[in-house]
């Protein structure tokens, strides 16, 4: 950090950098600095905060519960194996 | 109102007593709530669906033989899911072990990722998962993942694991999770940035592609 006019001002960082980082600013898995670097960064560079945007579109529609549905009559299936046993 | 994880915890020491003491049907109480979970831990390592609820299906038989051997140290869900994925694990060994750890290898570089450049996100909807399209779009590009990738991915976003849940179950460090989970995530994004304009569903190719 560097001191800028009397306030602490956020050092910039690439988009390398931005990138490392995507998939653990999205799980609050960072430092609270690193954090405020990335959000400087996005506001000025659309194409990491497209990358931003695409990969957390993309986390929600993995965790959509329709994506994996169980096949029909699992659980029954699985009753009855258990019904089964000696 | 949700039981709280100690509540939880309770609840399932008390089946697992009872279960112990020769009530089976105290046992189906305990893994119903993770039918689902234990479904996708298995298809996150086997692909395809009749193979991962047979390995589901073993998984919780071998569970309930074993059960003594539960001593509540992890959560009950997370040893179900750690004997799921060892199931899976053995029967892709058993079928075509050496086609799947190759093909893995090859994929598995180590380095920076970078992400395709797509002059614009729009986000696709959630919505959209009402379409078989869609989901089968979603689960086709999580299938195409390498196993490392993918059984991470299954572990984290869509059981909603933690990590160090995840480090437990894939017996790896919260480092790897994390890079796996990175490159699982963009390489996903990758895959299906393409359909982003319902493309899949018209089966046209994707224009908005930046040159470089």
């Amino acid at each position: 950090m560097v001191k800028k006019e009397g306030r602490m001002a956020t050092i910039e960082i690439s988009c390398v950098e931005v990138w490392r980082e995507i998939s653990n600013y999205l799980d609050e898995e960072i430092s609270l600095e690193m954090r405020e670097r990335m959000e400087a960064h996005f506001k000025a560079c659309a194409h990491c905060t497209a990358v931003l945007d695409g990969t957390r579109n993309v986390v929600g529609l993995v965790g959509d519960g329709r994506v994996f549905q169980m096949p029909d009559g699992f659980s029954k299936r699985l009753y009855e194996k258990l019904q089964k046993l000696p | 109102m949700t039981a709280t994880q100690s509540e939880l915890q309770t609840k399932e020491a008390n089946l697992v007593k009872r279960v112990c003491d020769g009530d089976r049907e105290a046992f189906y109480e305990l893994v119903r709530p993770y039918e689902r979970l234990i479904y996708a831990t298995a298809i996150s390592v086997v692909k395809n669906a009749a193979d991962a609820e047979e390995a589901a299906q073993e998984a919780v038989l071998k569970a309930f033989s074993n059960l003594s051997g539960f001593r509540g140290e992890s959560k009950f869900s997370t040893w179900l899911v750690q004997i799921t994925y060892n199931e899976a694990k053995m029967k892709v060994r058993k079928a075509h072990s050496h086609l799947y750890e190759s093909i893995d290898d090859q994929e598995n570089k180590e380095g920076d990722y970078w992400p395709k450049d797509y002059a614009d996100w729009r986000p696709i909807p959630s919505e959209l998962l009402e379409e078989k399209e869609t989901r089968e779009a979603v689960h086709n590009a999580i299938n195409s993942l390498s196993t490392v990738y993918r059984e991470v991915l299954i572990l984290r976003d869509v059981q909603r694991l933690t990590i160090k849940e995840a480090t437990v179950i894939l017996g790896t460090s919260a480092a790897n999770v994390k890079t796996r989970l990175h490159r699982a995530r963009l390489l996903l994004r990758d895959k299906l940035a393409p359909g982003i304009d319902g493309c899949w569903i018209k089966g046209q190719p994707y224009r908005k592609v930046r040159p470089w």
